[in-house]
Order: structure tokens, then C-alpha cells, then sequence
């Protein structure tokens, strides 16, 4: 197809040039005319927080969504919208973050797939492809465990596999998905070593993470997201700098509400004491201890990964953890997810787990099954007080709400069970400025005007921080930050950033 | 080739077969004629069940109408031999015709997810059902076809056919589940958006185990109706019978191929010996079969490799 002139052009061409990219998901915009372009050698960093789009930039680079408009050109050729098999024929390669490895083949017979050509009468694999997959993992340092199971694999060694599987490939623009996550300080060198070899060896490379600390020292440039649009480009320290991207990182102004302070003295309701919680191979929690008071307002913040929806899951009981949690003086451990909803734990999910085919009524009453019908209308009329925008949806189904109102029933259904304490972990995840105010308005009542005591989860320190009379800062795991809202700007923010 | 050997030679799963195998070699010498012809239904039942393995166990697609499948294949070569063809062309016409029906099945119905497949399969049994009952005149309807030749009159031919056939057609899917595609097929089956990210065209592949699958089922089907000398609903196309066969390759083992046969084998020999119970037989298998799926997932063959640690 190309002429000698197109091909030159084609040469000439950044491996990777994205134009114009925007995705839709119904109403929302994931990613809204999105432009840049990674050259040969070339290591370019995609940031954003949660909900920021940066994912389906990556998902529709290799073709597992298709863009609204747009154009993806990898080497040249506009591949926007092609199938993902195609696209990864033309020279992309993804390393992703979960692994889903074949369990019964082993290490060498998984990274040998990538290697395998697309085709149907391969019935025997040439004999140098067990050759090339072999010193594939030497080069990842998997040589030592070529005939093991990957079930068999530390957490660090199984994502050495998908890197090997993606570089046997050989692919010319490589997406590495969250490179740094679940690894220890040490696996994280090695891995950043890893990435820099796919630098030197000329290739594109698109690092997809959610700050600018982990990708500083790799990134030649840095591409900042937030709510669907680019926000700052530039240097890592550039970026950093950026007021724009400290403001949606950090807040603006940080509006710290004054608080009556609380009877000193009064023990606490909730205690965590130095609780750990293994995912297969990867640390999730590492010995977090917090404590929250009878009716105070604690937030937890910390980026995406950073533990803070396992830390809420071991408190309503639905992860195995070690260690040990109170509540009201009974320590939980070994009590049924059950059980703990019932002594008046509340969690309302990340993901709102809303009944998507009931309406916003039959939500509401689903969950107030248990009190006596007076008291439950009693409280369904205060929840639309609360949340009036829901009384005017009563009869909308949930799933074809928009994700404000949808996040305002989910607290309103964690409200409808009359917990002493509500968990709610980022109920401001994607979800526009206008809405987190009204959000914001309906935690402030219940914090005046109930006892309910809160547990607020958040990568969005703006939001976050005014809800609070403590802050707790998780990172990788672990607490690095206590203290009050008023301190954390000056504390806190360079860790966060 | 020679890794492709070494590693057939090496699994415990081709030496069980190889054991087994050679076990029931000397059968003709130590049962009756009348147990040899139920081995020969239950051989044929094995091929059924192996190529419903390769699909579910690797393409990781649930077929719930293996029988559309056995059906076009036993059907097309019942039609054709009334008209005078013989043997073999029947035989030849009855995989083609199953790989035609699953073509056309299968083109659409890959594009579906979820359970939307499977239904999509099940189906097309009730549409094939429903066809030959309406052109009764043709098919035989709802009696059945009877068949102008048969394999053999002698119950100890019929068997090495069978057997004959079942081995042939377990080398066949049982080497291709461990070559190269049949790796590109786990893939597909187990991490669609993996598998297509490194570059695999998983419609392409999943469509091509279908049509295997459909070829040897179809082959199978023509077989065994020129064994039993007639074909009918209620032996080659009744939902029933497919369930028969996803029982059977459950029953042996998920994603072993060659458990599928021993499931076979098993079901409808337990079937015969349970016999005495009557109408309790069915019921009694039936409860086996669902005590093995609820609590032993990977099957007797799972239990025969775990045991020997080859997981």
C-alpha cells in the first residue's frame, strides 16, 4: 500500500501518535480529545487519579474499546477501532496489571504462546521457539523457574511473565499497565531496569499510573488526565509543579471545616491494631492500625491501590486478615460479613453494587427490609430529605441513572440500615464537581445532625479533607500519615503527589 | 516433533490411555457378545464426548447441543445411504454435513457471550428435532430411518471399528489439545482480551475447534447409526442424549480429552450394570454424576492425575 514516500513518512513518524482520541459511555466522557505522540526510545508516563480515563486511553490504544473519534497511528497506520488481535499484529504490546496465566501449562509454555504466530495448522512450534522463550526469561530473570506452574509463582515473578510474554512479541509500542503495583521496593528497581531496557532497545513505551512520584526517575515526559482531559504535559518536575494538576491532586484552597472538638477522653468505637491482609502473593495491607471515636468523621486517603478498599473490606469482614479489629469493645474477627452489617457496620462499596434492575424505591426498601414499616417509611422520608434529587427518581430504574444519582442512592441505601457506623469508600469516584457538592452537602447534615459516626475513603484529597476531623494517609499498604486536615498540606501533600 | 513426542510420551495421562487401551484389546477374548455391543455404543459416545471437551474444556465455549451436531452427521448419512450411497460416502457425508451445520451454527452464534452461546446451541437441537419431525416423509419422522447397510452383522467387527475409531479419534484431539493451537485455544478460552492482545484472532480459532469438534461428532454419529442400522430422534438428536455426552466429559474430566472417553465409558456401563434397578438405574447414575460434578470438579481423570500429583 505505502510508496516510497509514504513509508519514509511512516519512518519518520513517532511510533505511537494518538489524535484527537474520545470515548463515551453513554453520557459520561472517559476521555475527551486526547493528543500525544511517544517516539522510538521514547518512555511517556499517562497519569491521572482514579476515574480519570487514563485506563481507556490505554484500552482503546490496543483496541479493546473503540473510540467515539479520533485517531490512533502506530507507526504510521491509523488503527483506531480495529480488533485488538490486529492491533497487536501491527506492532502494540500490553503488559496488564492482573495476570491471567495459563494454570496448568508452566513458565516457559506461557511466555512460548507469545511467541506463537497466528495460525491454524501450527500443529509443532519450531524449534527455535522454545529457544527464544527461554532466553526471554533469562532476560527478565525468570531462568531459574522455566518449568514451574505460575500458581506456583511469587506475586513480583508472575508479572515478570506477562512483561516476558509482551516482549516476545517483539512489539514496537509496549502499554504497561501500573508497572509498580504490589511490589516491593527492591522488585520495583528490577522492574524499572526492565522498562528502561525496552527504552534502550528503541521502542515506544506508554507507562499508565496514578501519580507522578512512581514514574519520575523512568518517564522522559509526563501526560496528565483528569476527568476525561489532558490537564498538564510535560517533565515529570514540570508536571509536578503544574498548578493545575497539584490542585486536582492536592486541593486548591483546602477549606478545612472547624469542628467542636470532641470529649477528650472518650475511648474509641472502632480500633484496627496491626492488621495484614495477603491477596495471593501481593501485600494489600501491612500492619494498619487506626481508630475511630464515637461520632467523628475519619477519612482515609491514598491513590488507587494504596489498600484503602481491602482495609474497609477486612472492618466489614469480607477479606481474611491478621491482626485484630474492635468494635464497641468485641473484636470481629470470625464474625460473618453478616453479622457485622447487622452490630451496625455499614460499608457502601466502590463500585455501589445497586440493584441495577430494581428501581430506586425497591432499592431503598430492599434494604430497609428489616425495620418496622413505620420506621422504615420514617427514615425513607428523611433520606429524601437528605437526598431530594432521589424522590424525584423514586420510580427510575438504578442502572439508568447517572453516576451522581446512582452514588446518591448507594448512600442513601447504607443510610436506610441505620448504621452506627458508615463506611463509604470513594463515593466521588467519576463523578463531576457539580454533583460532589451536592454529596458534599448531604455528608455535612448527617455530620450535624446525626451521631452517625463516618469512615470516608478517598483518592480526592479536595473532597476528602473537609469531611474530616482526622485524616489517615495509606500508601503502598501501609499508614504513612496521621494528623489533622489542617496539617496536611504542609505534611503530608509531598508524599501524596 | 521430537518435543511434541517427548511430551506426549511424558504425560501420565497418555500412559493411563496406553493401559487402558490395551485392556480393552483383549476384551473380545473375555465378555460376551452382548457387553461388546454395549462397549461399541459407549465408544462412540466417547468420541461425542471428546469433542465436546475440546470445546469446553479449552475453547472454554458450552455446548449445550452436541446433538445438532451428531445429529447432521447421522441424519445426512441415514438420508444418503436410502438413496443408495454407500457406506463410506455416507460416512464422509455425514462430517461434512455436521461441519456445514456448525459452520452455520457456530459463525453467529461465536459473536455471543456469556450463556448466550450455549443457548444459542440448544436451540438449534430443538430446530433439528422439530425438522425432521415435520419432513417425516423424508427422515423417518418420529420412527426413525432404517438404514440399508450396516457396518457389520458380527458383534466382534463392530467392536474394533468402534474401537478402532475412538483411539484414532482420541490421538487426533487429544494431540491437537497439546500442540501449539491447541495452547492459542486455552488462551482464547480462559483470557479473551489477553489472548487477543498478543495477537491471536480468537473468533478465528474458536470457530476452528468448533468445526473439529463438529467433525468428529458428525463422523461419530454416522458411525454409530450404521451400527444400530437405524437412526431416530431419541438416539442421535434428543436433548436428552446431549446431555448424556456433557455428563460423560464432565464426569471424566474437564480439559483431558481423554477423560471424556473414560466418562463415556463409565456412564453407560454403570447405566447396563445398574440395569436390574430399572427405572432406578437412570436416577442412581444420574445422582453419581452429579455427586462427581458438585464435589469432584476435575473428574475421575482429574483424580487419577492429582493423586499421582500431576496437576
Amino acid at each position: 500500500m505505502l510508496d516510497a514516500r509514504g513509508s519514509a513518512a511512516a519512518a519518520a513518524a513517532p511510533l505511537l501518535a494518538v489524535q484527537g482520541l474520545t470515548k463515551r459511555y453513554g453520557g459520561l466522557v472517559a476521555a475527551k480529545d486526547i493528543t500525544f505522540q511517544i517516539g522510538a526510545g521514547e518512555i511517556l508516563g499517562l497519569i491521572g487519579p482514579n476515574g480519570s480515563g487514563k485506563s481507556t486511553v490505554m484500552q482503546v490504544i490496543m483496541g479493546i474499546q473503540r473510540p467515539n473519534a479520533g485517531a490512533v497511528r502506530v507507526r504510521g497506520v491509523d488503527v483506531a477501532g480495529w480488533p485488538s488481535h490486529r492491533i497487536a499484529q501491527q506492532g502494540v504490546g500490553i503488559v496488564f496489571q492482573h495476570s491471567r496465566p495459563l494454570h496448568r501449562q508452566t513458565v516457559l509454555e506461557n511466555i512460548m504462546l507469545g511467541l506463537l504466530p497466528d495460525k491454524l495448522l501450527k500443529l509443532v512450534a519450531d524449534r527455535h521457539v522454545r529457544e527464544r522463550a527461554r532466553a526471554i526469561a533469562e532476560r527478565v530473570g525468570l531462568g531459574g523457574v522455566l518449568d514451574r506452574k505460575p500458581g506456583t509463582l511469587p506475586f513480583a515473578d508472575l508479572r515478570r511473565m506477562e512483561l516476558a510474554k509482551a516482549i516476545a512479541r517483539d512489539p514496537k509500542v509496549v502499554l504497561i499497565d501500573e508497572p509498580f503495583a504490589g511490589l516491593t521496593a527492591s522488585e520495583m528497581d528490577s522492574f524499572a531496569r526492565l522498562v528502561a531496557d525496552f527504552r534502550a532497545d528503541g521502542r515506544a513505551v506508554l507507562l499508565v499510573d496514578h501519580n507522578v512520584k512512581s514514574l519520575a526517575a523512568l518517564a522522559d515526559r509526563v501526560f496528565a488526565m483528569y476527568l476525561g482531559e489532558r490537564i498538564a504535559e510535560g517533565t515529570a518536575e514540570e508536571v509536578t509543579r503544574d498548578p493545575t494538576v497539584r490542585r486536582v491532586y492536592l486541593g486548591g484552597g483546602i477549606d478545612v471545616a472547624k469542628r467542636p472538638p470532641r470529649a477528650a477522653g472518650d475511648a474509641p468505637i472502632l480500633q484496627v491494631e496491626n492488621v495484614s491482609v495477603l491477596y495471593g502473593k501481593a501485600q494489600a495491607l501491612e500492619g494498619v492500625s487506626l481508630h475511630v471515636h464515637q461520632g467523628e468523621s475519619v477519612s482515609v486517603v491514598g491513590l488507587n491501590g494504596a489498600g484503602k478498599t481491602t482495609l474497609f473490606n477486612a472492618i466489614s469482614g469480607l477479606v481474611p486478615y491478621n491482626g485484630r479489629i474492635v468494635w464497641n469493645g468485641e473484636e470481629l474477627h470470625g464474625r460473618s460479613a453478616a453479622a457485622i452489617a447487622r452490630s451496625g457496620i455499614v460499608q457502601c462499596p466502590e463500585t455501589r453494587e445497586l440493584f441495577g434492575d430494581l428501581d430506586v424505591r425497591e432499592n431503598l426498601d430492599l434494604a430497609g427490609q428489616h425495620l418496622p414499616a413505620p420506621e422504615a417509611s420514617r427514615q425513607l422520608e428523611w433520606l429524601y430529605l437528605l437526598f431530594p434529587r432521589l424522590r424525584d427518581r423514586e420510580r427510575q430504574i438504578a442502572r439508568t441513572m447517572s453516576g451522581g444519582e446512582q452514588q446518591m442512592l448507594a448512600i442513601a441505601r447504607s443510610l436506610m440500615m441505620r448504621p452506627k457506623l458508615l463506611i463509604l469508600d470513594e463515593p466521588t469516584l467519576g463523578l463531576a464537581p457539580v454533583i460532589l457538592e451536592q454529596i458534599s452537602n448531604a455528608l455535612e447534615q448527617l455530620r450535624s445532625t446525626t451521631s452517625i459516626t463516618v469512615l470516608l475513603g478517598e483518592q480526592n484529597v479536595t473532597f476528602a479533607l473537609p469531611h474530616a476531623d482526622r485524616i489517615y494517609v495509606l500508601d503502598h499498604a501501609r499508614i504513612v500519615w496521621e494528623g489533622e486536615p489542617s496539617c496536611f498540606a504542609a505534611e503530608a501533600a509531598a508524599t501524596y503527589l | 516433533m521430537t518435543d511434541t513426542l517427548r511430551g506426549l510420551l511424558g504425560s501420565r495421562q497418555v500412559w493411563i490411555a496406553l493401559v487402558l487401551a490395551a485392556a480393552l484389546v483383549t476384551l473380545p477374548w473375555m465378555v460376551s457378545a452382548y457387553i461388546l455391543g454395549i462397549l461399541t455404543i459407549a465408544y462412540y459416545f466417547g468420541v461425542f464426548a471428546m469433542s465436546w471437551d475440546l470445546l469446553f474444556g479449552f475453547a472454554n465455549e458450552v455446548n449445550f447441543g452436541p446433538t445438532f451436531l451428531i445429529g447432521c452427521g447421522a441424519y445426512a448419512a441415514g438420508l444418503l445411504n436410502a438413496h443408495g450411497a454407500p457406506v463410506w460416502a455416507c460416512l464422509i457425508a455425514g462430517g461434512a454435513a455436521a461441519l456445514l451445520g456448525g459452520v452455520v451454527l457456530a459463525v453467529p452464534a461465536l459473536r455471543l457471550s456469556g450463556p448466550y452461546f450455549g443457548l444459542a446451541t440448544l436451540v438449534a437441537v430443538l430446530l433439528l428435532q422439530q425438522f425432521i419431525v415435520i419432513f417425516a416423509s423424508t427422515t423417518g419422522g418420529e420412527i426413525g430411518l432404517t438404514m440399508n447397510d450396516i457396518l457389520s452383522t458380527e458383534p466382534i467387527t463392530n467392536y474394533w471399528y468402534a474401537l478402532g475409531f475412538m483411539t484414532a479419534s482420541g490421538l487426533v484431539l487429544f494431540t491437537l489439545s497439546r500442540s501449539p493451537v491447541g495452547l492459542i485455544l486455552q488462551a482464547s478460552g480462559q483470557d479473551r482480551i489477553g489472548a487477543s492482545a498478543l495477537g491471536f484472532n480468537i473468533v478465528k480459532h474458536k470457530l476452528a475447534a468448533f468445526c473439529i469438534s463438529a467433525v468428529f461428532s458428525g463422523l461419530a454419529g454416522a458411525m454409530l447409526v450404521f451400527y444400530l442400522g437405524t437412526a431416530s430422534v431419541g438416539t442421535v438428536v434428543d436433548v436428552a442424549v446431549g446431555v448424556q455426552v456433557i455428563i460423560a466429559a464432565v464426569l471424566g474430566g474437564r480439559r483431558t480429552i481423554l477423560g471424556a472417553a473414560i466418562g463415556s465409558i463409565f456412564l453407560i456401563l454403570a447405566g447396563e450394570a445398574l440395569r436390574p434397578l430399572g427405572q432406578l438405574s437412570t436416577f442412581v447414575v444420574s445422582g453419581i454424576a452429579l455427586l462427581v460434578i458438585l464435589f469432584f470438579a476435575d473428574g475421575l481423570m482429574g483424580l487419577l492425575l492429582h493423586r499421582r500429583g500431576d496437576t
